[in-house]
């Protein structure tokens, strides 16, 4: 995705060559915290305006999307995205640098949407537990389109067709809001690992580290709902 | 040799092919069975092409009117000011 390009931070900020204090610093976490967040959350510290009304931005549609897992009303939407930032500015104090600045700020969304989520009673909805989602059978592709006995058993019957001839239609709005759509229709847990991995373009550790999944759990969410996009995807440009 | 994979069975294995996470036996027989499968070379085209769509979705720019509550919780908390707690 597009990042929006954050504003320089004055050097003032800090003192050249003066160390970061993030207290979790020097503790063997295996992560190392990236120059531009260490300089995003000094900036934030310092209360620079400028980089708050950029990382607004930047993170504003990924959060409005994973808040709306959890909560229909766009409103409160709004809420949960503006409660997720003043969580995030109430600890920056607190940030240790374990993670990335982001993985930080969406662990918190998720948590408060979670919370919010409960009270608003659409507890029901997101009640299924990750373990129901990722057993079970969910073939990607119908087991129609195989063949089923034979020499060839288990190949394809009809087999897909190359898209290289529809990449216009693949591109056309029309076919992004069909997309969008069929993402709407995920399980909640696999539209939430879609939304980090492949329109936030997250890895595969940040994604567990703030939906608290296992590596597995997270690969098998991550498959079935690309399948499942493809398989919307596929009839779409059929039809066409 | 290892047994052959079939597409039915290839299909299952494209997250963790393109995640790096299969093993290198399995990576030698997945990409044995597409040398030789048009069908499941399509099948990989689309997801890539899938995972391209789903990454150009459309971004949300935020409304004036959030950033604008967005700025005032901001400044509050530069003031040290605890806001109300949402209703």
């Amino acid at each position: 995705m597009p990042a929006t390009q954050l504003p320089y931070v004055p050097s003032s900020v800090r003192r050249p060559g003066e160390p970061f204090a993030m207290t979790g610093e020097g503790k063997p976490t295996g992560f190392t915290l990236s120059a531009e967040d260490r300089r995003v959350v000094e900036a934030l510290r310092h209360g620079d305006e400028t980089v708050f009304l950029a990382l607004v931005e930047r993170y504003y549609a990924t959060m409005r999307r994973l808040a709306a897992v959890y909560v229909d009303d766009p409103a409160v939407v709004e809420d949960v995205v503006q409660d997720a930032w003043l969580g995030a500015l109430q600890g920056i104090h607190r940030f240790e640098g374990r993670s990335s600045f982001k993985t930080w700020l969406l662990r918190i969304l998720t948590n408060i949407a979670k919370t919010r989520a409960q009270r608003e009673r659409r507890s029901i909805a997101f009640s299924n537990l990750v373990s129901d989602d990722v057993e079970g059978d969910e073939p990607a592709v119908a087991p129609e389109r195989f063949l089923t006995s034979g020499r060839w058993v288990g190949h394809w019957a009809a087999a897909p067709a190359s898209w290289a001839t529809v990449e216009d239609r693949l591109a056309a709005i029309e076919t992004q809001t069909y997309v969008a759509q069929a993402i709407q229709t995920l399980s909640p847990h696999q539209r939430q690992v879609i939304i980090l991995r492949d329109i936030e373009g997250l890895n595969a550790d940040e994604v567990c580290n703030i939906l608290g999944l296992t590596e597995t759990n997270q690969r098998v969410l991550l498959h079935r709902a690309r399948s499942k996009v493809r398989r919307v995807l596929e009839q779409f440009i059929n039809a066409a | 040799m290892t047994e052959e994979l079939s597409c039915q069975e290839l299909v299952e294995l494209v997250t963790e092919y393109l995640e790096g996470a299969l093993p290198p036996g399995d990576v030698e027989r997945f990409e044995t069975h597409l040398a030789g499968c048009r069908g499941c070379r399509n099948y990989l085209e689309q997801m890539r092409h899938t995972i391209q769509v789903v990454g150009h979705l459309t971004e949300d720019h935020v409304a004036p009117e959030a950033k604008e509550t967005l700025l005032a919780t901001f400044r509050g908390w530069k003031r040290g000011e605890t806001p109300p707690s949402p209703a």
